[in-house]
């Protein structure tokens, strides 16, 4: 046995025990140690007593208070539905699409349901204001693709454009260039015409060449008078708003190389009642952004 | 360093190496056009590289026997610095990924600097490439003055130092070219894993054998957590790593685990992962440098046993608090809460013992800059156990769960216990492995300190305030029923503390810039004045007579 050392600043003994000049006291354990071990100990007893806790083969034990955290969240939910369907809800998946747009009342929490659903589902694409970016219209135009009408809108949610559903919309700029359709020359004809009806300047030859290309190749879906079409979903080339772009190249592309938005379907993934909710939302979408 | 290895230590390098840059090779071979390619040729180099280092060191004569009645502190230094390296790599790519989330156009539009994969590599550099180099090297300083036996031979520790570089090296370049297995902590693919396991089962190896020749009748307590560190996480990284290759020719595999249970798996895996490398293997560090640098005797011996029984125990059932309120059966999840309440006594037992331990050196706290990181790591080590048993309770959890509030709580516990504790015990560490009398300049590491704990707060502070918003916003309803925010509105408010973490983190990387120059410097000085090298305060491997207390 080794001398008893003791600690001059405890007054403790070190366990005798010594690594390269690194000691041990013997202090015993501090009290409050076992306490706190004892109460988080009576802690955890408590919780196993109440909850599932323990595996038992192919089962566990329930806990007395049969708590379930699938179940409690199905009746959170079903409640949470109940209370919104009697508040304002159900109003909004009986009445028409008229109705709920001429109710003020109605309207402020559809509004307010509209805007997180679409901001947390559709922002990511047409913008947190919906005023869209390259490649994704902004639907505060007034200028639509697929129709105004809410029952259009709706159906453009449920179904997407492109998109992998049965009966998705399906919209298809021909790639007139690519594809051998127009000469480079034509093409670049058609799009001083195309540009020139939203009052882009342009040579007043190549516009008149392009309007003759415009008329033997695109009135078919965009129209006579290039307004557009609905039934196809072309866009209207008049107004001053672009998908794509409507700098030079942009629209040289767009009819050089085609194009073919996808707009993804909701109904999957949305409910109805969800997507009537965002159907009013954009219908409503008063042109400045938010 | 080479002219230290005997010769046929030299030989037994050289065939490994040789068997290395054909493993390289063929992988290059056979995985023409698939990623593990590129591997293939990053391990050939690796090979023909240290190759050229071996045989450049040849020829030079045997090392005279004399060394064995010294320790064998090579590796140590080698690791020491390769941590260093690693700290600044790693968390300048923190600073990076943190820019990334307040501005996210900082991808240049590369594929390789998109956030999901340099995050990883940040992950992976202060971790694995900071923390388990620390670990390895003073792990071996350690196990040696502790038990006054030398490292078993001279090739192992080499084999485990630089091969767990090579593992580390191929982990991050992977994750730049898209190789990820997307199990977070465990991203390297099967090939780099099976590597893994050679490297530490050889590093267990060496634990062992250098144990059984020790010459003290007792193991001290920073060896059991040592070892605790690399049994567990050796059994960790086998487990949740089992996986087929969809060809031997390509880095894709697939986890034999689905579904809940390879959540289960994961956050068994990921939760032990923090247990045993980010909490008992720096226990040990602790253990030693802690003591040593104060001068006291630990404060209590038994104090530390339960600790150390407690922590091991309770943590292996913790792991399913990561997965509350999933598709994991609910009874998992109480018990992973409760065990997790419980795994708090014996965490602040550990702390506590730290703590203690420096009554009666007070004073060298306030002076001593490298002391008062192990005392600040101390706290945080407290204070983020207690934050942590506290998340795992569910109602909490609802809350904290998915927001910035984890991400605080993982740096509180990331920056204020591990990367402090191991910047104290590498403070203390360099004068002696260099053989000086302290580190090149003791203001620097005061500048250090500041920069570390204020970046430190800044980084804790701004992500506390953010997750906790995150979750209010993300659970408030409007009267009529709907969410009162989007989650691109939480994002919005996020903003703001975005920007603050990543000063808070640049504070913390420039601190560890410092740190590098201050290591730097004293290694060279220290060849400079080689001649006037200070003896070793160790006891010596043979004699115990000189016994001295404290230092
Ligand atoms: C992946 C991107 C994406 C997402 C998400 C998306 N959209 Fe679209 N959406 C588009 C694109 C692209 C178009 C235009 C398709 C085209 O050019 O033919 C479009 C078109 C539309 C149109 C037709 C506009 C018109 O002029 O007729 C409506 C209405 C619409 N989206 C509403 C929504 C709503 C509501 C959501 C959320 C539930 C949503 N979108 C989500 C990409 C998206
Ligand atoms: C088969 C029907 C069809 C024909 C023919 C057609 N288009 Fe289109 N065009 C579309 C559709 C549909 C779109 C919208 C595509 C989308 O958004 O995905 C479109 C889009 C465009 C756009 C892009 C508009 C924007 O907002 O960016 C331009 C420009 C355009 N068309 C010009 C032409 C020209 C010029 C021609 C004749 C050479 C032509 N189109 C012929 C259907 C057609
Ligand atoms: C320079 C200082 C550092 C900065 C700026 C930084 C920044 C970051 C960022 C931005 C993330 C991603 C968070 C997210 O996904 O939202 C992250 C994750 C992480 N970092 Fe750091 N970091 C730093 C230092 C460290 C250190 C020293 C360690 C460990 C020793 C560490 C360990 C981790 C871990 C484990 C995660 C994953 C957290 C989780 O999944 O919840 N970090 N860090």
């Amino acid at each position: 046995m080794e001398l008893e050392k003791r600690d001059r600043v405890t007054g403790r003994t070190t366990t005798g025990h010594e690594w390269n000049g690194i000691e041990e006291l013997e202090t015993p354990i501090p009290r409050v140690v076992f306490f706190f071990l004892g109460a988080t100990v009576l802690f955890s007893l408590i919780c196993w007593v109440l909850y599932p806790t323990w595996p038992l083969g192919s089962t566990f034990t329930k806990g007395v208070t049969g708590f379930d955290q699938r179940n409690l969240v199905t009746e959170q939910v079903a409640k949470a539905d109940a209370e919104r369907a009697s508040a304002w809800a159900g109003k909004v998946e009986t009445m028409s699409f008229a109705e709920i747009e001429a109710d003020p009342a109605l309207m402020q929490p559809v509004k307010e349901a509209g805007r997180t659903l679409f901001v947390d589902n559709c922002a990511v694409c047409h913008g947190v204001s919906a005023t869209g970016g390259p490649g994704f219209p902004n639907l505060t135009s007034k200028s639509w693709l697929w129709g105004g009408e809410p029952e259009a809108i709706e159906e453009t949610i449920k179904v997407g454009i492109n998109s992998t559903n049965d009966d998705t919309r399906v919209s298809q700029m021909m790639a007139f260039g690519r594809d051998g359709v127009l000469a480079p020359e034509q093409i670049s004809n058609v799009v001083t015409y195309v540009r020139s009806l939203s009052g882009a300047e342009g040579d007043a030859a190549k516009i008149e060449a392009g309007k003759e290309v415009f008329a033997a190749n695109c009135v078919a879906c965009h129209g006579d008078n290039a307004k557009g079409s609905h039934d196809v979903g072309a866009p209207d080339l008049t107004d001053h708003f672009w998908i794509y772009g409507g700098d030079v190249n942009s629209v040289y592309t767009s009819v050089y190389s085609g194009r073919q938005g996808h707009m993804p379907h909701w109904d999957a993934r949305l409910s109805p009642l969800q997507v009537k909710l965002l159907t009013v939302y954009v219908h409503t979408l008063d042109g400045a952004p938010q | 360093m080479v002219s230290q290895l005997t010769t046929s230590e030299r030989q037994y390098a050289l065939v490994t190496l040789l068997l290395l840059g054909l493993g390289g090779l063929a992988m290059a071979a056979m995985g023409r056009g698939d990623p593990i390619a590129v591997h293939g040729y990053i391990v050939l180099l690796f090979a023909i590289g240290l190759s050229f280092v071996v045989m450049a060191g040849y020829y030079a004569p045997e090392p005279d026997k004399d060394r064995l009645s010294r320790y064998y502190d090579d590796p140590t230094r080698v690791g020491i610095v390769l941590s260093i390296a690693w700290a600044v790599v790693g968390m300048f790519v923190g600073v990076w990924v943190a820019a990334l989330l307040a501005w996210p156009d900082l991808t240049f539009d590369q594929a390789w600097a998109s956030f999901g994969r340099l995050r990883p590599v940040h992950t992976s550099g202060v971790i694995f490439g900071f923390g388990g180099n620390a670990l390895i090297a003073t792990s071996f300083h350690v196990l040696q003055r502790t038990t006054r036996a030398r490292l078993p031979g001279q090739f192992a520790p080499w084999f485990v130092l630089l091969g767990y570089n090579l593992f580390c090296v191929v982990a991050a370049s992977g994750y730049l070219i898209g190789v990820t297995q997307s199990k977070e902590y465990a991203e390297p693919e099967w090939y780099a894993d099976i590597w893994l396991v050679l490297v530490w089962v050889t590093y267990f190896l060496i634990y062992l054998r250098t144990l059984a020749r020790r010459k003290e009748p007792h193991i001290y307590v920073a060896n059991w957590y040592y070892m605790a560190f690399i049994l567990v996480v050796a059994m960790l990284h086998i487990v949740n790593n089992i996986a087929v290759p969809i060809s031997w020719s390509s880095a894709k595999s697939y986890s034999v685990y689905s579904g809940v249970q390879d959540a289960m798996v994961q956050w068994w895996y990921g939760h032990n992962a923090v247990a045993f490398f980010l909490t008992a293997g720096f226990l040990g560090m602790m253990y030693y440098y802690l003591p040593k640098r104060a001068g006291r005797p630990i404060f209590s011996y038994r104090l530390s046993i339960i600790s150390f029984w407690g922590i091991t125990f309770f943590y292996m059932w913790a792991g399913s608090h990561h997965l509350h309120y999933t598709a994991l059966p609910q009874w998992v999840q109480t018990l992973g809460m409760t065990f997790s309440i419980m795994l708090l006594v014996p965490s602040w037992a550990s702390a506590g013992n730290a703590l203690a331990t420096l009554n009666g050196a007070w004073h060298k706290v306030r002076d001593d800059a490298t002391l008062r990181f192990m005392m600040v790591a101390a706290v945080f080590y407290g204070l983020s156990t207690f934050e942590g048993s506290f998340m795992a309770i569910r109602p909490v959890n609802s809350l904290s769960h998915y927001t910035d509030w984890t991400v605080g709580h993982v740096h509180a516990g990331a920056l204020g216990w591990v990367a402090m504790i191991t910047f104290g015990s590498i403070y203390a560490l360099v004068p002696w492995m260099w053989k000086r009398e302290a580190m090149y300049s003791s203001r620097l590491i005061e500048v250090h300190f500041w920069l570390a704990l204020s970046g430190t707060i800044v980084y804790v502070f701004a992500m506390w305030n953010s997750g906790i918003i995150q979750g209010l916003m993300w659970r408030t309803y409007n009267e009529s029923g709907s969410l009162t925010y989007s989650f691109i509105d939480s994002l919005v408010a996020m903003h703001p503390y975005y920007i603050a973490r990543a000063f808070g983190g640049l504070l913390f990387l420039l601190g560890a810039i410092v740190a590098a120059y201050n290591v730097w410097m004293t290694i060279r000085q220290s060849k400079l004045e080689a001649a006037q090298g200070k003896e070793d305060a160790d006891i010596p491997l043979f004699a115990r007579d000189a016994v001295q207390a404290g230092e």
